[in-house]
């Protein structure tokens, strides 16, 4: 097990999309290993994405189970996740490891449908809501070259902008 | 040597004034670090941190023109500053309730008592003239903890204002 180094903004490679995983192999079984282990390496890390450790591949770990009050799958294994559904939205404060320094108001889905493969290759279905929602949300971000710096809103009026209807 | 300054703007609003400050800044040679822009009763207000290896009077200098173009009062203070030492709250506290003197210093004075230490203030006054409200935000690191927090507020709320406490539970991933 090896704890990998995280990309850090404005590092460009951080923008750009990973593939899909084409195999569920030994190499994989290793690197998600050692990604689980650098999740854990920094203070409060829920969640990490293979291309904060400089690997374009759609692979996600979520683990919210340390936070109390919330409820969740447990410790998951995201690979090549999709979102299939969404409901609702609300704002909440998110960090990341590869943006120190910073934390900021995000919207988010409230409630999500992931369709992925764990790390064997079987099909998964996840129904997910709040907290783990979101830590999905931000992580699926990131095998799409983004960060949570693209979708902050206010920090001072941390409400939605107001809709005009006619 | 670099040295940070704390430069605080004040003056009647109107378009183009962080344009015209950051301008001078940048043309005699200084870094911003953080800044925080308020339009306060009408008035523009700003703070911001600027690096600059001259004296405070030379940074004053520096925003005279703009300043007398302006009508803006400029102040330079030399500070310890430093970048990269962001405290993050894990509570937020709204209150609201009819203006009334009294209510921040109130308020702030329960929530000083119970361990709270504000990062972030903000607060309006809204409503009509007749009947003016009070609406406050604020911030901060709850040191003794969030439940000591809670009882301390419950003795305001049967005074008239509303106060609502939301943990800031950030996700970092
Ligand atoms: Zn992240």
């Amino acid at each position: 097990m090896a704890v990998l180094e995280i990309l850090v903004y404005p590092d460009p490679r951080l923008a750009h999309a990973s593939q899909s995983v084409p195999a569920f192999d030994k190499n994989l079984h290793k690197f998600i290993e050692d990604l689980e282990e650098t999740m854990h390496a920094g203070p409060g890390g829920v969640g990490i994405a293979a291309p904060q450790v400089d690997v374009l591949q759609r692979i996600v770990i979520v683990d919210v189970s340390g936070k109390p009050k919330v409820s969740s799958h447990g410790r998951l294994i995201l690979i090549n996740p999709q979102i299939v559904a969404n409901g609702g939205g609300l704002v909440g404060r998110e960090g990341c490891m590869s943006v120190p320094d910073y934390t900021g108001n995000v919207v988010r889905a409230k409630t999500i449908q992931v369709v992925a493969y764990d790390e064997f290759g079987e099909r998964q279905e996840y129904a997910c809501e709040g907290y783990e929602a979101r830590v999905i949300q931000h992580e699926i971000d990131h095998l799409d070259g983004l960060l949570f710096l693209d979708r902050l809103v206010s920090r001072r009026r941390d409400l939605f902008r107001r809709k005009t209807y006619a | 040597m670099k040295k940070w300054f704390m430069v605080t703007v004040v003056g009647k609003d109107r378009p183009g004034i962080v344009a015209h400050i950051s301008e001078a800044l940048y043309q005699g040679g200084c870094q911003l670090g953080e800044a925080s822009m308020m339009r306060l009763g009408g008035n523009f207000t700003i703070m911001l941190m600027v690096e600059h290896d001259t004296e405070a009077k030379t940074l004053s200098e520096l925003l005279e023109a703009p300043a007398d173009a302006l009508g803006l009062r400029i102040h330079v203070d030399e500070i310890e500053g430093h970048l990269h030492e962001h405290l993050f709250p894990d509570v937020s506290v709204m209150v609201h309730g009819a203006d009334r003197l009294g209510i921040v210093a109130q308020v702030t004075h329960v929530l000083a008592e119970a361990g709270l230490n504000i990062l972030d203030l903000e607060s309006d006054v809204a409503g009509t003239e007749q009947e003016p409200i009070y609406i406050m935000h604020v911030e901060g690191v709850a040191a003794k903890g969030i439940e000591t927090l809670e009882l301390a507020l419950d003795s305001l709320v049967t005074e008239g204002i509303e106060v609502r406490l939301t943990p800031i539970d950030t996700m970092i991933a």
